[in-house]
């Protein structure tokens, strides 16, 4: 599987090394240095050489990389780096340069524990917090002292949580955060919209505590799933989504903590969450999207000198919600020399070092219309610049909405069941904010 | 910062003396800072082995912190001083037999990184232990160091019986201790000669059962191993498969692409075509979520997807949308979603695809942009009903003539031409208009090519093959070759035009020109025109045998075999991993009653493997 592991900085320094097998050498990350770091034209995140392949991750200024030769399941090496990049961060709170430097004695400890022979092995925190701490102090004590409880917690069933957690008061607070994707095409139609959902929860509760959440949602994914009928089927619906008001979702995908099976027989997220925070599920959907935001776009460019922009905007939510740090970017010609903007609110200014015109309202209330127009004046382009039409890249929108879901979906409970039968109090919010939302013109 | 100090170029004879014995350091702390200096300066690729006995002697110091930097420090070096290795045998061997299982897991685990005969003959004692151990967390270290032995000195591993006691392991009640087991079993099993991994219907049940007991990574690992096993009935193979189905909803995407493969291979076994086709359907919707990961996760799904709708063409109908490129994607994700969308296009959702193509034409990267124009040829060749708005679409591209992409146009114009004859020449002039700006081959041999084809109904056809004939000595063989055709061609339908080029190209090819394959061409050509022109018309311009986009579809059993590999390096390069990879046997569907008669079983004797 995994040969090596490096972590470059942005240098070509090498900041880890560690060898898991004995089938290359160290001098393999000077190839690495050459063919990818060196190398402007490689852009692609594997790159093979011989029967060696590299496969790199980017995060801050840092090159993550994984060596093999041999036929390696990619996607478990990506998931893996991934995962050790947020493994760090849990532990240094970012990774990059300086931290990879501050922590390196950790960081090949870490690695130890987390990768055997290149087969990863466990890469959570709560459990590898246990011996393996920022203080080696209190790290030497617990391998000494709890070693027996440790090694169970690695190879148990439930490796996420440990067992003697206690809180005073029991809290679970869940957030909905939905992204919304739009490929708006420049006669304003809609090339694709879909929204992904993530269900974060922050979980402080005592003990081993058994979880259930229930959403609306009217998810079947493939009726034959249930061999027993459509009427199961149907019948499920209908408790469930009580007649409207269901959201149907496209597909979900769940922390290990869910019990897979279970949501497959009879459609239960049923969990004994890790402690803190986690993101519980992922989920995506195309249907029946309530688009935040519509915008219409005019442009026209009357001659060679000048361009005329309008931009309408308009919120489709409810005006009891409002939507915060709206931002909307609108991409100017290359050879744009001066921009005269006019805005009905927020500010908008010309931002020349990314050829746009950046709008930003700090607030956008529901049901309303805000417009800005502007003209940008156009330099005479040189012979060589003309060679190179201006791509004119769609205009996109970033924003936030709270209290409000793009697909519908609401929590309708969440229980906790644990031995101690304590009282639990949960929170639940909501947030809808722009993933890639573009529109054309 | 920390620990960031640490990492400057250290004086050998410095760290020697810090390293030293020295009464006031009670909490060692000065060899702990010397050891982070040293392994600071290893990960610099400075040669720290000199120090080599000094770092052993602080084996004995009993901080946890040390001990493992000193671990470190032999794994780097033990290699390069093998005969002082040994001095930390005794050591490892003590750790061992620690009570605390940790210590005797790092002993085990350490000691078996170390490439050195003498450590590793020392390993088989406290390893045949570790692998009866009482802790869950020792055994599976204990399975994985039977891995790294057998990469060491198989002999080894065989004379001690190892591969059996890790067998063992696969009936452990810790679901943990079985997935390193199987994964250990399948590696060795992957590449070695000597043995064979065979699981059967009660093992690999019992390996379904075990994935709800343990981690993401142990589940990929067991998921995996269901590729050792062959279902005897089609009924097992279904109940395999739905025990696998739960997994695709698993948030790791190398559970989900593991999952894929386990069922699409056990689709090989069912005979029910209908359960095969309700398997396919739920694979498509984990499919495209991966498509949310990161854009490294959606590179590798990317890759697969487009090796199953190869098998299963119509496996993501009404799914589309979801490959549009975004304009922030990175181009690699690019290039494989503009792949799937072509195979994707259909008469129902052209219009969409050409607007989106014509899009992807105006954006920065060329290669991108190179790659939409081809697919728009594509579609024309695929879609007969969407050719005039791709011909339409291209004429447009033309007519902005951006250099590159009026090329990429022209060449696939031809192949356009060639598939529906006589239905777009009135675009040819339009294409002449751009004669001059042509400087690639492949677009000077379309065009050229086009002319010849076409020369009877474009009048100054021979004065457009002349100006194309000035550099002729000058050109890659692809335009000569291309050049000569379409001067006979012009010379056999209008013989009053072709007259004066004819012989000098002739002259030319057979007399100027090293190149063979033209060379005879010309000669062929010559003889021809001379005997017998009826003959040299009717071979010159016979009918051509017609293009179809199946050209791209890989070879079926080809695919089927590239199948057993989903989300390895295999899956992302079309390649089987015996083409790039020395000493592994290539995966094959062992014979069964339960096995779908159209899948070939490859026959023992083609058993290939490269030993390298």
């Amino acid at each position: 599987m995994i040969s090596a592991f490096f972590i470059f900085n942005a240098k070509g320094e090498v900041l880890i090394s560690r060898l898991f097998r004995h089938d290359i050498k160290r001098s393999v990350a000077d190839l690495f240095r050459v063919h990818v770091i060196a190398d402007s034209s490689n852009k692609s995140p594997i790159t093979t050489l011989g029967a060696t392949s590299f496969l790199h991750v980017r995060h801050e200024n840092l090159y993550v990389v994984a060596v093999t030769r041999g036929n390696a399941n990619a996607a478990l090496v990506f998931e893996y780096l991934y995962r050790f990049v947020t493994l760090c961060r849990q532990y240094f709170g970012l990774l990059d340069d300086s931290t990879v430097k501050a922590n390196f004695v950790l960081i090949y400890e870490l690695l130890d524990e987390v990768v055997d022979f290149g087969l990863p092995q466990s890469t959570d925190h709560q459990t590898l917090s246990l011996y393996i701490t920022t203080e080696s102090i209190r790290s030497e004590r617990a391998v000494l002292e709890d070693a027996k409880q440790i090694t169970l917690q690695a190879t148990g069933a439930i490796s996420w949580r440990r067992p003697d957690i206690r809180y005073r008061k029991n809290e679970a607070f869940v957030d909905v955060i939905e992204g919304v994707n739009l490929l708006m095409s420049t006669k304003g139609t809609i090339l694709r919209s879909d929204v992904s959902g993530q269900i974060l929860m922050r979980a402080y509760l005592s003990g081993m505590p058994e979880c259930k959440l229930g959403i609306n949602d009217r998810l079947l994914l493939d009726r034959d799933a249930h061999p027993g009928g459509a009427e199961r089927a149907v019948a499920e619906r209908q408790r469930r989504g009580q007649g409207s008001g269901g959201v149907e979702l496209d597909d979900v995908q769940f922390h290990q903590c869910v019990r897979l099976g279970r949501f497959d027989s009879d459609r239960t997220i049923s969990f004994v969450p890790p402690d803190g925070e986690f993101e519980l599920m992922r989920y995506r959907t195309t249907d029946s999207i309530s688009l935040p935001f519509r915008v219409t776009p005019h442009f026209s460019q009357s001659s060679t000198t000048s361009a005329e922009y309008r931009v309408h905007v308009r919120s489709m939510f409810s005006p009891k919600v409002f939507a915060q740090n709206v931002v909307v970017k609108v991409p100017t010609p290359t050879n744009t020399a001066n921009v005269k903007v006019v805005v009905g609110g927020g500010k908008a200014k010309y931002v020349g070092a990314e050829n746009c015109v950046v709008w930003k309202i700090a607030r956008f209330p529901g049901a309303t219309d805000l417009v800005l127009t502007f003209s940008c004046e156009l330099s005479h382009t040189t012979a060589g610049k003309s060679g190179k039409a201006w791509s004119r890249p769609p205009i996109s929108m970033d924003f936030q909405v709270l209290m409000y879901t793009a697909s519908g979906l609401l929590v309708r409970f969440l229980k906790v069941f644990e031995k101690g039968s304590y009282e639990s109090v949960k929170w639940v919010r909501y947030m809808t904010k722009a993933a890639s939302y573009q529109i054309r013109f | 910062m920390g620990d960031a100090k640490y990492f400057q170029r250290g004086k050998i004879q410095e760290l020697r003396q810090e390293l030293a014995t020295d009464k006031k350091d009670v909490k060692f702390t000065r060899k702990k800072t010397a050891m982070k200096k040293i392994v600071a300066n290893m990960t610099m690729g400075n040669d720290m082995s000199p120090l080599f006995t000094d770092v052993i002697s602080c084996m004995q110091i009993p901080v946890l912190e040390v001990k493992k930097m000193v671990y470190l420090y032999l794994i780097h070096y033990a290699k390069s001083k093998p005969d002082m290795a040994v001095m930390a045998v005794n050591s490892f061997v003590r750790d061992a037999s620690d009570t605390n299982p940790l210590i005797r897991a790092l002993a085990i685990r350490t000691m078996s990184y170390i490439n050195v005969d003498k450590i590793i003959d020392q390993l088989a004692d406290p390893l045949h232990h570790c692998l009866k151990d009482s802790d869950p967390y020792v055994k599976k270290t204990a399975a994985v160091c039977v891995g790294k032995l057998d990469m060491h000195d198989p002999h080894l591993v065989e004379r001690e019986g190892f591969l059996d006691s890790v067998r063992e392991l696969l009936n452990d009640s810790n679901a943990t201790v079985v997935a390193n087991a199987v994964a250990i079993l399948s590696e060795i099993a992957e590449r070695s000669e000597r043995f064979e991994l065979t699981i059967d219907t009660s093992m690999a049940n019992k390996l379904m059962t075990a994935i709800n007991d343990c981690n993401e990574w142990c589940q990929v690992y067991l998921l995996e191993a269901l590729l050792f096993h062959t279902p005897q009935e089609s009924t097992d193979a279904e109940l395999l498969a739905e025990r696998v189905v739960p997994r695709l909803q698993h948030a790791n995407s190398a559970v989900v692409l593991s999952s894929v493969k386990a069922i699409l291979y056990l689709a090989n076994y069912i005979q029910k075509e209908e359960t095969v086709n309700s398997l396919y359907r739920k694979l498509a919707p984990p499919l495209v979520t991966l498509l949310h990961n990161g854009p490294e996760v959606q590179y590798v799904a990317l890759r697969n997807i487009l090796l199953i709708i190869q098998k299963k063409p119509d496996f993501l109908k009404g799914e589309m949308k979801v490959f549009f490129c975004k304009y922030n994607d990175p181009i690699y994700v690019k290039m494989a979603k503009l792949e799937i969308i072509i195979r994707l296009a259909n008469e129902n959702n052209v219009e969409q695809v050409l607007s989106e193509l014509r899009e992807y034409s105006s954006e920065v990267d060329v290669d991108f942009v190179r790659k939409s124009v081809r697919s728009i040829g594509r579609c024309a060749i695929k879609i007969e009903q969407a050719a005039d708005r791709c011909i339409q679409t291209l004429v447009e591209l033309i007519r902005t003539k951006v250099n590159y992409v009026v090329q990429e146009a022209i060449v696939v114009i031809k192949d356009i031409f060639r598939k529906y004859p006589n239905r777009y020449e009135s675009i040819i002039a339009t294409l002449c208009e751009n004669l001059d700006s042509l400087d690639e081959s492949e677009a000077k041999a379309s065009m050229i090519w086009i002319i010849g084809q076409y020369a009877d109904r474009i009048e100054n056809a021979h004065d457009l093959l002349d100006s194309f004939l000035e550099p002729f000595k000058e050109e890659p063989p692809e335009v000569q070759l291309s050049l000569l055709t379409a001067i006979v061609k012009l010379f056999i339908k209008r013989p009053t035009a072709g007259q004066e080029l004819v012989p000098k190209v002739l002259k030319w090819a057979t007399e100027d020109i090293d190149n063979p394959e033209l060379r005879d061409r010309a000669f062929i050509y010559w003889r021809m025109l001379s005997t017998d022109p009826v003959a040299a018309k009717q071979i010159v311009l016979s009918e051509k045998p017609p293009i179809s986009t199946e050209t791209d579809n890989l070879d079926p059993d080809f695919l089927d075999d590239l199948l057993l590999y989903v989300s390895s390096l295999s899956s992302i390069y079309h390649k089987l991993p015996t083409a790039f990879i020395g000493g592994i046997k290539p995966r094959r569907l062992h014979h069964s009653r339960a096995l779908n008669p159209m899948r070939k079983v490859a026959p023992l004797d083609q058993f290939e493997s490269n030993k390298g």
